[in-house]
């Protein structure tokens, strides 16, 4: 099979087999940020946003996801221009291993577009699907309040300065 | 506080950006022209005699490319325990076997032109089997109608006792003075039996191995390893091929743990490789990890204390047990651990008695984990610490901080007991852990909640706490190795054997260079751990990175250091004496004058007596200084149910000087959160057939941040005089305290002993019937 789709703003086309997952369709194609820890969709390592909602790519088809808006963790930023979650979950030492780190991030744009102040057990809940064995999650919660705290900063400063 | 400049500093782990960027390489990351992708198609039965393999069908199928297995595979006996030479583990495994031992134990391997094909072609191998009758019973390996699993030919290459014919994987035993007068002397014994479990690392990236040929015709592999040297020595001999032709790189790796320090993926992609001059690939799946890779040995440890009214403890006799699995991978050295870390700790005690066995079952295999014995083993001693307190009526705290061993003292258990050889005698030059038992003392509130037993509705509060110490690398048998050499901008490289695998090794390893040469941190460039191009390390286990390659990098450093001011001596014409490195130049304080670094390398480089500015140094230890901790739990156990809820946990640690306190928190926090599930949810469940029925997340129980409870961890300000800059280690120490800390939180709230793990509701509301107690 194949489909056109949207990964981080930019338009592909790629080929599939028709019982292919998603994961593996990015990875074959060059998307090799989205990990493979699991294949049950119990980790959370796969984590990508489709059309804005995170999921775990392992369980999605492929062919299900044609045409939808993709968003890896280098769609968000990049080692010259990182997001601010980025550097908060490196500033707060929130990587250790750095395996499961995409999907956190991922998982916590998507929080922090839905809720900018998220208390501490929203944060714990919306990182539940993402498992890290590294860290005892205490500093990637430290890294999503600084993130939080950040991006919130920014906003208000944008507001004052009027603008959008 | 801190004199030092980068040292003490929590400096931004060097490779994060790139991770969380995903920019950074593991091994499945790496693209490969055309290879071969391989599957293993793994025994149905426990224990068994292959009597036939047709792999003809399998090699039929479009895309396949080769069958392997016992029929065509050279059988050379090996370990895959990635230690140092000669492996203190029994050699007695092959790469194929006529035998298999486990449910799971590797049979025949396919290599296709694409993994589904590959997995699709396992299921065309035809096998037949004699069935025999299996061992699951560690207690029964060595009656003498146990199912014998290993033939005469296997052996140990340290001359270890090593008993194949009973099943005996490895034996240790020290006795120090006279338990019979010990137990005349005591008032009272305590004899308790305590069971630790089976458990799986869990590194987020699961096992792989990857490998080609390079344009010279040599052999790269690529690999999720914690130990990239002895890759090289074990595929070399597996594969019989030369070791000048093996290339092992690690990039970075999602997690070890102790996991990855087996060499059992390898020489299968080296094998492909060679004999089909093709790339090869193979990425385990999270079943196999939790199956058919290694674990964490369960352990039996019998326990018995005679103590008098005075408080003294009379005599111990520490009896383990240690299922091996199938095979006897860290058999010995995990075994003597159990001992050797937990022994030491309470040193006053004059007679002493150890007896360790491993035995060999048709079970998943152990291996190297976190805390490597010590868990074990603390999690029955620090029990029947808590017990005699309780039975002396004494405060736990108390009668720890009078038992415990001391600045100065030693203990005849670190020379008796080393790693598959005899120790090293040692004195203890820093324990700060009177300090980290008051600080912990103070954060969960023992002296105002201990033994209240605060009740909500049916739900119960208790305290409980441990203490443990580890060690810093292996005395007189680790080894690490760093090179160094000076750039024209005054940059260095350094060039390390030190494996990180995610615990940020390579930053503190940079730190401690770049506070010698008192430059910024981003002026060392890291390499670590590619057998072409860095210098030799061990790899990262046995808490050994900070304390033995950290001296390495020191030591190198410093002769860097010299260099420098030799030649900055000569450009500006003035003794060395009076010459200092500062904030990336070298100042003549007397005469106030200096050069830049950067002065210097280009003078060497390009100018006057030309010489490029470099070192390498190598580092053996001859102690292995002792961190040390001190853990609470606070928990909630609901009486009702049984189920056991962690409130608050408390770590305070004393790992020496740490050299970047972030990280070192991480590495306590990561270590305490694993033992903590370890020691409520996760568990290995077997079917009756030996079939491991917990092979996925959602049913062998790892925690997510929303399990969380309040955590909370102290590094306590320390200096070891024998460490880099007086740093102890601090990797593995943490993951000892969870399980006893909350088994004594639990008697503390419902009186009932947990003596086994891990403390599931069932089981604590089984415990509560039982004593009766349910009934608050």
């Amino acid at each position: 099979m194949n489909g056109k789709f949207v990964v981080n703003g930019k338009q592909y086309q790629f080929n599939f087999n028709s019982d292919e997952r998603l994961l593996f369709t990015l990875r074959n194609h060059g998307f090799k940020e989205v990990k493979n820890g699991c294949l049950e969709g119990e980790c959370g390592a796969c984590l990508i946003l489709l059309n804005g909602k995170p999921v775990n790519s392992c369980q999605v088809f492929t062919a299900s996801a044609i045409g939808k808006d993709i968003k890896t963790v280098k769609g968000i930023g990049n080692l010259h221009e990182p997001h601010v979650i980025q550097e908060a979950f490196v500033e707060a030492g929130a990587v250790q291993c750095g395996y499961c780190t995409p999907g956190m991030i991922l998982a916590t744009y998507a929080l922090l577009q839905n809720k900018p102040k998220p208390s501490e057990s929203e944060i714990k809940n919306a990182l539940d699907g993402n498992l890290c064995r590294c860290t005892g999650y205490v500093k990637i919660i430290e890294a999503v309040k600084l993130a939080a705290e950040r991006l919130n900063g920014v906003k208000e400063n944008k507001a004052l300065y009027g603008e959008k | 506080m801190t004199k030092y400049k980068t040292v003490g500093k929590s400096k931004v782990k060097i490779d994060s950006l790139s991770l969380a960027t995903g920019e950074s390489r593991f091994t499945d990351d790496f693209e490969l022209k055309n290879p071969l992708y391989l599957a293993i198609l793994y025994s149905p039965h426990a224990h068994a005699e292959i009597l036939n393999i047709d792999d003809s069908a399998a090699r039929q199928m479009k895309g396949v490319v080769d069958v392997f297995h016992y029929g065509n595979v050279k059988p050379i006996l090996h370990t895959t325990a990635g230690q140092g030479f000669p492996e203190p583990s029994p050699y007695d495994t092959t790469l194929f076997d006529t035998k298999v031992r486990f449910v799971g134990d590797r049979v025949a391997m396919v290599a296709a032109e694409s993994r589904e094909i590959a997995e699709e072609a396992i299921k065309h191998i035809t096998v037949d089997y004699k069935i025999l009758e299996p061992l699951f019973d560690p207690e029964k390996a060595m009656n003498e109608d146990a199912p014998q699993l290993h033939g005469p030919d296997r052996f140990t290459p340290i001359g270890a006792k090593y008993e194949p014919g009973k099943n005996l994987a490895a034996e240790v035993e020290i006795e120090f003075g006279d338990i019979k007068k010990g137990e005349r002397e005591a008032d009272f014994v305590l004899d308790h039996t305590y069971y630790a479990h089976y458990g799986s690392h869990c590194a987020q990236e699961p096992h792989a191995a990857i490998s080609y040929f390079d344009e010279t015709g040599r052999l790269v592999i690529v690999c999720t390893t914690q130990v990239p040297f002895h890759v090289r020595r074990i595929v070399s001999k597996v594969c019989e091929f030369p070791l000048s032709k093996i290339r092992v790189v690690k990039p970075r790796i999602g997690g070890g743990f102790g996991g990855k320090q087996e060499v059992f993926l390898e020489p299968l992609v080296a094998l492909t490789t060679i004999r089909h001059k093709r790339p090869a690939k193979i990425v385990l799946n999270r079943k196999e990890v939790f199956q058919n890779s290694r674990t964490r040995h369960p352990v039996r440890t019998r326990l018995r204390t005679g103590v008098k009214k005075n408080g003294e403890i009379t005599f111990l006799e520490m009896d383990s047990l240690l299922n091996s699995g199938a095979y006897g991978t860290h058999a010995l050295t995990v075994l003597s651990n159990c001992g050797a870390k937990v022994l030491p700790m309470f040193n006053k005690i004059e007679n002493l008695h150890f007896l360790g066995r491993s035995v060999y079952t048709n079970l998943p295999v152990g291996g190297a984990y976190r805390g490597y014995g010590a868990t074990q083993g603390y999690f029955a001693m620090n029990q029947q610490i808590d017990m005699i307190a309780r039975k002396l009526g004494v405060d736990l705290l108390e009668f720890i901080k009078k038992n415990h061993i001391r600045v100065g003292e030693t203990s005849g258990v670190f020379r008796a007991l080393g790693e598959g050889k005899e120790g090293v005698t040692q004195y203890i030059h820093s324990c700060k852990l009177d300090e980290c038992i008051d600080i912990g003392a103070r954060e969960i509130g023992w002296y105002e909640k201990r033994g209240k037993k605060i009740q909500n509705g049916d739900k119960i509060k208790g305290l409980g706490m441990m203490v443990a110490m580890q060690g810093s690398g292996i005395p007189m048998v680790d080894m690490g190795a760093a090179y160094m050499k000076m750039n024209d901008d005054g940059s260095f490289n350094l060039d390390i054997g030190a494996t990180d695998i995610g615990t940020g090794s390579d930053t503190i390893l940079a730190q401690i260079a770049a506070e010698v040469l008192s430059v910024d941190l981003d002026k060392i460039i890291v390499l670590s751990s590619d057998t072409d191009r860095t210098p030799f390390d061990v790899g990262a286990y046995a808490s050994s990175t900070t304390y033995v390659s950290g001296g390495a990098v020191k030591k190198c450093a410093e002769k860097i250091r010299s260099q420098i001011i030799s030649a900055a001596s000569e450009m500006m014409k003035t003794d060395k004496e009076n010459l200092e490195l500062c904030d990336g130049k070298v100042t003549d304080g007397k005469n106030n004058r200096f050069v830049s670094l950067s002065d210097v390398a280009v003078y060497t480089l390009y100018s006057e007596n030309q010489f490029q500015i470099q070192a390498g140094a190598s580092q053996i230890v001859e102690e292995s200084p002792p961190p040390f901790i001190a853990q609470f739990a606070e928990v909630e156990v609901d009486t009702k149910t049984g189920k056991v809820d962690l409130i608050k946990f408390v770590s305070v640690v004393d790992c020496g000087q740490a050299i970047n306190p972030k990280l070192a928190e991480g590495q306590i926090e990561g270590a305490t959160v694993n033992g903590i599930c370890y020691a409520l949810t996760e568990e290995y469940k077997f079917s009756k057939n030996g079939n491991l029925l917990t092979k996925q997340f959602r049913d062998y129980k790892i925690w997510s941040a929303a399990d969380l409870p309040e955590i909370k961890t102290i590094v306590v300000d320390s200096h070891e005089e024998t460490g880099p800059f007086g740093a102890k280690s601090v990797g593995e120490i943490g993951i000892n305290g969870p399980m006893p800390a909350i088994a004594n939180a639990i008697y503390d709230a419902v009186g009932v002993r947990m003596f086994k793990a891990p403390f599931t509701p069932a089981r604590v509301y089984r415990e509560m019937q039982k004593s009766g107690c349910q009934h608050y």
